[in-house]
């Protein structure tokens, strides 16, 4: 066949797939994407598992070692027959939190670290980029196996030179449906719609070669399997310690498997689908498997020896004159090839443009303080870009490794490399505790152990690692021997390197995990993943159906008010042409909408509520946290403003109280002038009147004279009285009374005062019960000022009591240095409404002149008592008017004055 | 989906789709475990297993996790009808990393 026909068919091909791609994303423009969405289309996508090495390697692998190619598919299928543990819990997570890649993944389950997201990347690099060189080589190789004429022998015979051309129409491909637009989910409904087509492609190719073999070379399935058994080698026998360990590896191995990760958890548009692959992928991966042992079987007994059994599935129809079965075969694998290569540097190139680039370009931005301006198309240029460097990197593997030796390996060594994902990935969905110190202290030892012992060596002795090392070890210790460490010898290399890195990295991430301190993101994120069913609707019951522009526009109207909501709506509509107030919900709509929105309330909030009406997002932990974040700072700020006013108010309170109390002390003063002026005025009244009546005396006799002139007379010394107890008051109240202290004998205090008081009305006869002997105290006060308080209560008893024949009880009592003495008469005593009263200036509470008195009697008493230390109080319930007067013994100067201010 | 007359059934059917998540739980366990029987196995003649016995047997067994897996998951698949409609999923509500 002519190397022009290939190259056309090829051309073809991809135009066939560029076709159905672009196809497939005008329908899920036009959203009748509903056959793009079925379970049909994300089984079949599923089947980039089964790459070129997988097409072509798995019958070279069968030739070699028999039944254990099978391994590669059956610990899949157990992953999938057991979805129900693992993989729907995955697909869950990654759907509910719009997980980008299984860096994403694993970052943000363990607190967002970018650390986390770095190293899984470069992980998946060195891993993924050898297995991209593997693709190119297959379909390098199977170029030159395919082309048979001279002409073309130096284009055609040039591997590099193919898988140069192929890296780029890749590139080219992966770039234009890859990076179409920045979903937010993530989804490339283009690429999934061709690889489905691929993996019809690659299935029905195996499977023609395969009828063909088992029903046109052999005599039906009884016929090969006698074949079969009669081709087996020694080393078909299946040997446990692989067998087992393959099958644990392929198993882990779908779950790590970047490219894997992106169509079976990033890809996946509705948890049910994974119900249908759960048995539809095995199947499929039955049907690709079933007819490569027949294969190789006939193609080493029909294939002259020396045959490289990694070709057979071409070569075998090729030689048996099939050439249109080996076209077939040939686009087989060039669609398993470039499937895996297009998802592969898609997932890769996601991570890079997330993990490494991108970041690191914002903190250059963020550094030289630049603004970051739109993202959109910088992620989508780091996208192109990362997605050419992941093919180059490819290619230059290619080119350097050369030969076909180092690569045919390198499809398991990528599975043990991936592998070192699955401790932090299962600590990930199931144990809580998992922290992200553990989980890049695993990947890292893992992914170094790995390294050491299988990716380094693989190379060959002495191209990286040196021969010495790989024979005697590490610094010449020989358990440090890449391929026996510890001494464990009886492994082959890949299991000993899956043991080791898988041991070592579970033990690290445990430790880590053990004894690190998780941040608080990283244990709500840790709480999201682990407890995903816990709370079922939660995150869906915010992915309402897409936001109405009303409801948006009422919920704008909320937070910047009714007139700056419409103005912007109205502007927003006129700027997509449309008249009203209602414009089309486009993204760009939103983000301005966003912005001015975070003008009133924030960011994170504004963020957070726009993701909310438009329906099309969980709210992410960081957004809840920085609206905390957010919400705390305006609590701070009200509590300050709190705390402000109500220093306000508590000194706006004081100030009325304050007010309150100078009102209350001018009524008073009014109140006591105009007192004081009655009572003057009263005797000076009638000292005019009577003096006026002398003037005139004409008509008076001397005995009215005399009457008149001591009417006068009395009247003077009542008002002398008045002014001396005035002045007394102010004296006293002013705290400028000279006190003379001096001991003195209480009972003739009493005595004397008693005596005094005699003089007031004296015509009424007073009882007075005393006990002498509780009197004889000796007390150090001023006796001339006590006296006088004892005369005043003992004056008004006489005054006011109102018994028939009264009663004046004293009693004297000591309470340490205490002395009370109650005076305690039988009349009927004060009215309690009076009580609060008796003490105030002029307060008397019966007529003036029946008194005799201007009312400052007990104000003057309260006062002495409190310049003596003591205090005299109204004591109600004893039967009649009681005083109790109560001053220290001893009294010692200066006077504790209570409440002098007053 | 649920008749009005289902009711005194409704707790025997959570626990029927209780006990088929378990043995959705089971099933790649004893899966493993057939898997491997081919290492226990030799022809007691020649000392080695027959590659193409040992190959009908493996793709049996395959066929059967294939069929059971199948036969629970139409089960299975009423656990995901309650709750979830597909989510529109159109709209980028400010993605940018």
């Amino acid at each position: 066949m002519s190397f022009n026909l290939l190259v056309l068919t090829c051309l073809a091909y991809v135009a066939l797939l560029f076709a159905v791609a672009s196809l497939a994303e005008r329908s899920a423009e036009d959203g009748r994407a509903g056959w793009l969405r079925s379970p049909l289309v994300y089984t079949l996508s599923l089947s980039v598992y089964c790459t070129a090495w997988t097409f072509y390697g798995a019958v070279g692998y069968a030739a070699r070692s028999g039944l254990e190619f099978m391994t590669i598919y059956l610990g899949p299928t157990l992953v999938f027959v057991g979805w129900w543990v693992v993989l729907r819990k995955l697909v869950r997570i990654g759907r509910e939190n719009r997980v980008t890649s299984i860096a994403d993944f694993i970052s943000s389950r363990y607190g967002k670290s970018n650390l986390l997201g770095v190293i899984v990347t470069l992980l998946c690099i060195s891993a993924g980029t050898p297995y991209i060189a593997l693709q190119l080589q297959s379909i390098a190789q199977s170029f030159t196996v395919f082309v048979t004429d001279i002409d073309s022998a130096p284009v055609a015979g040039d591997r590099t030179l193919i898988a140069l051309w192929v890296a780029m129409g890749l590139a080219f491909f992966t770039i234009v449906f890859g990076t179409r637009n920045l979903d937010a989910n993530e989804q490339h409904h283009g690429v999934v719609t061709a690889i489905a087509l691929e993996a019809v492609v690659k299935l029905v190719a195996l499977l023609a070669v395969g009828v063909f073999v088992v029903w046109g070379v052999a005599d039906g399935p009884a016929d090969m399997l006698a074949r079969i058994d009669a081709q087996a080698l020694p080393e078909w026998q299946i040997q446990p310690g692989r067998w087992t360990g393959l099958i644990l590896l392929s198993a882990i191995a779908i779950i790590t498997l970047p490219r894997m990760f992106q169509v079976l958890v990033v890809e996946n548009v509705n948890d049910k689908h994974l119900a249908t692959a759960s048995w539809a992928f095995p199947t499929y991966m039955f049907a690709i498997s079933l007819f490569v042992l027949p294969i190789a079987a006939i193609g080493m007994e029909l294939m002259p020896a020396g045959a490289n059994p990694d070709m057979f599935v071409m070569t075998l129809p090729l030689a048996l004159g099939r050439d249109d079965l080996a076209l077939l075969a040939f686009l087989g694998g060039f669609s398993a090839a470039t499937s895996m290569v297009i998802v592969a540097s898609l997932a890769l190139a996601t991570m890079v443009s997330n993990h490494i680039v991108v970041p690191l370009w914002l903190r250059l931005r963020t550094a030289q303080g630049q603004d970051t301006g739109d993202m959109r198309l910088l992620v989508l240029n780091v996208r192109r870009l990362s997605i050419s460097i992941v093919l180059g990197l490819g290619y230059l593997y290619y080119t350097l490794s050369g030969g076909s030796e180092a690569l045919a390996a390198i499809g398991l060594i990528a599975f043990v490399g991936v592998a070192q994902i699955l401790p932090a990935l299962l600590g990930a969905l199931f144990w809580r505790g998992a922290s992200r110190t553990g989980a890049a202290l695993g990947l890292v030892a893992g992914a170094a152990i790995w390294a050491y012992t299988l990716l380094l060596p693989s190379f060959g002795a002495g191209i990286i690692l040196p021969a010495h090392v790989m024979a005697d070890g590490l610094l010449g210790l020989p358990w440090l021997r890449p391929y026996s460490l510890f001494g464990l010898t009886t492994l082959d290399p890949l299991l000993h390197a899956l043991f080791w890195s898988l041991l070592v990295n579970a033990l690290a991430f445990c430790l880590g995990s053990f004894l690190s301190f998780p941040s608080p993101i990283e244990r709500v994120q840790g709480a999201l993943f682990v407890n995903i069913y816990d709370r079922p609707g939660l995150a869906r019951s915010w992915s309402r159906p897409m936001a109405q522009a009303e409801d948006l526009l009422s919920m704008a109207q909320r937070i910047i008010g009714v007139k700056s909501a419409q103005g912007f709506f109205q502007a927003q509509a006129a700027a997509q042409g449309k008249a009203g107030f209602l414009p089309d919900i486009t993204p760009e709509f939103l983000e301005a909408l966003e912005l001015k929105l975070a003008g009133s309330v924030g960011a994170a909030t504004a963020h957070a509520m726009i993701a909310q009406s438009a329906g099309t997002a969980v709210v992410s932990v960081e957004d809840l946290m920085a609206v905390a974040s957010e919400t705390a700072q305006i609590m701070e700020y009200s509590s300050q403003l709190e705390a402000q006013s109500e220093e306000l108010s508590r000194t706006a309170r004081k100030l009325r109280e304050a007010n309150d109390k100078l009102r209350k002390l001018s009524v008073q003063k009014d109140a006591f002038l105009s007192q004081i002026s009655h009572e003057l005025r009263t005797p000076m009244t009638s000292i005019r009147a009577f003096s006026e009546i002398l003037m005139e005396a004409d008509g008076l006799s001397a005995e009215e004279q005399a009457h008149f002139a001591e009417v006068i007379h009395d009247e003077s010394i009542r008002l002398t009285r008045l002014l001396d107890d005035l002045l007394d008051l102010s004296v006293l109240e002013h705290g400028q009374v000279q006190l003379d202290v001096a001991p003195a004998n209480l009972r003739k205090l009493i005595d004397q005062a008693i005596t005094s008081s005699k003089s007031v009305q004296a015509q009424r006869h007073f009882r007075i019960l005393r006990s002498r002997d509780d009197e004889e105290v000796m007390i150090t006060t001023d006796g001339g000022r006590l006296t006088q308080v004892f005369i005043n209560i003992l004056s008004n008893a006489r005054k006011y009591c109102t018994s028939e024949t009264p009663e004046m009880h004293i009693q004297v009592r000591r309470a340490q240095d205490l002395i009370e003495i109650d005076f305690t008469d039988n009349g009927s005593g004060i009215p309690t409404a009076s009580q609060s009263l008796i003490f105030e200036k002029f307060s008397r509470l019966t007529d003036s002149l029946q008194a005799g008195g201007a009312g400052l009697g007990l104000a003057i008493c309260r006062e002495i008592m409190q310049n003596l230390g003591g205090d005299i109080i109204y004591v109600p319930g004893q039967g009649g008017a009681s005083f109790r007067v109560s001053f220290p013994r001893v009294l010692s100067l200066p006077a504790p004055r209570k409440d002098a201010a007053e | 989906m649920k008749s009005p007359r289902t009711p005194p059934f409704l707790a025997r059917d959570s626990y029927r789709l209780r006990r088929l998540m378990d043995a959705a739980r089971f099933l790649p366990i004893f899966g493993f475990v057939l898997l491997l029987l081919p290492l226990m196995r030799e022809d007691p003649e020649t000392g080695a297993a027959s590659t193409a016995s040992e190959g009908v047997y493996l793709f049996a067994i395959w066929l059967a996790l294939i069929f059971g897996t199948w036969l629970m998951s139409r089960g299975l698949r009423k656990v995901f009808d309650e709750p979830e409609k597909t989510p529109p999923k159109t709209l980028d509500a400010g993605r940018k990393d």
